[in-house]
């Protein structure tokens, strides 16, 4: 689902997301005081907030936890060669298993990387991992050709993704 | 059992649980997220931001789609000879255009994102690495994107 045109942002929206983007207020009325704050109202707050949420530039307004927090310390990036002409839906089911954090289709760079559908998987112990990755593998069955589980030994950089007014 | 019980007891569990899923746009979200929980408003906001403070939360609000407003995100990699690896590192990161850097254990061993306004920059920031770091960056752009249903059990 990647539309062609980029969303147009306008400079309320900007001022919005510049806001937001440390987090929501945690008060009881949150867009009210994101109104204060930006000078206008509440209510044209909600309706700028559900217009970009209708639009897909905030994918959902939720909490994001730490998965070490959680005890999810094993983290491997599981990759799988699975023939192209059935990425889409193969995606779409590993997708839907409910340890898959993140799943995509990406290229492959023959000869030395031969596949083409990541999914993410977080795990409390390595052999957690590898349950979750023959549970994968499974799934894929014969259209699986080749796989491979790398797993994260340290975080060199993280910073946030920054939008500026 | 285990360090995923520091901290954290059944009723935050159920929080992580409901609010990785998203709350509505309405005037007082943590009120309706709170009555589905069988809690206040108030103990609701009282653990949010306790689980923020202890960072058993990264962040709580909107999560943004940055290749919907024209940014780009580009997943890259690199094969690394390990004697050389604290060099590359340095190099890698010290590029603005780079989000995150991750070690894996594999022979392509750093997996790196950059997140930039344009495509160019991107293409720009990757020829100065390899030429700093004199190592061919595999590039992964993302072809598509598969809807994840759920989110990690807490």
């Amino acid at each position: 689902m990647t539309p062609d045109e980029p969303f147009a942002l306008d400079a309320h929206d900007r001022r919005l997301i510049v806001a937001t983007q440390a987090g929501l207020p945690l008060v009881p009325r949150p867009y009210e005081r994101l109104a204060q704050e930006l000078g206008m109202t509440g209510g044209e707050v909600m309706a700028r907030m559900q217009r970009l949420l209708d639009a897909g530039v905030i994918r959902r307004i939720a909490a994001v936890p730490n998965h070490y927090a959680l005890g999810y310390t094993a983290n491997g990036m599981t990759v799988w060669d699975v023939p192209d002409a059935r990425i889409d839906e193969l995606g779409g089911r590993v997708a839907a298993l409910d340890f898959v954090t993140h799943c995509y289709h990406r290229p492959r760079c023959l000869p030395e990387w031969p596949y083409n559908l990541f999914a993410m998987v977080h795990g409390k112990s390595r052999g957690e991992v590898e349950e979750k990755a023959a549970r994968i593998a499974a799934l894929l069955g014969a259209e699986c050709r080749a796989r491979d589980v790398l797993y994260s030994s340290r975080m060199l950089k993280k910073t946030g993704l920054r939008i500026v007014a | 059992m285990d360090e995923r019980d520091r901290g954290i007891d059944e009723r935050d569990r159920a929080i992580v649980n409901a609010l990785q899923r998203g709350l509505p746009v309405c005037e007082q979200p943590y009120r309706v997220a709170a009555a589905s929980l069988g809690m206040t408003e108030q103990e609701l906001i009282d653990r949010l931001r306790r689980m923020l403070d202890e960072r058993v939360l990264t962040r709580f609000g909107p999560l943004f789609n940055v290749e919907r407003i024209g940014g780009v995100l580009l997943l890259a990699a690199l094969r690394v000879p390990e004697a050389d690896y604290g060099r590359v590192a340095a190099c890698v990161n010290a590029a603005a255009e780079v989000a995150h850097n991750y070690r894996r254990e594999h022979a392509f061993n750093m997996w790196f994102v950059l997140a930039t306004e344009t495509r160019e920059e991107a293409d720009r920031c990757i020829a100065r690495i390899e030429r700093e770091t004199g190592l061919a960056v595999f590039r992964f752009p993302k072809l598509e994107e598969y809807f994840v249903g759920l989110e990690l059990a807490a």
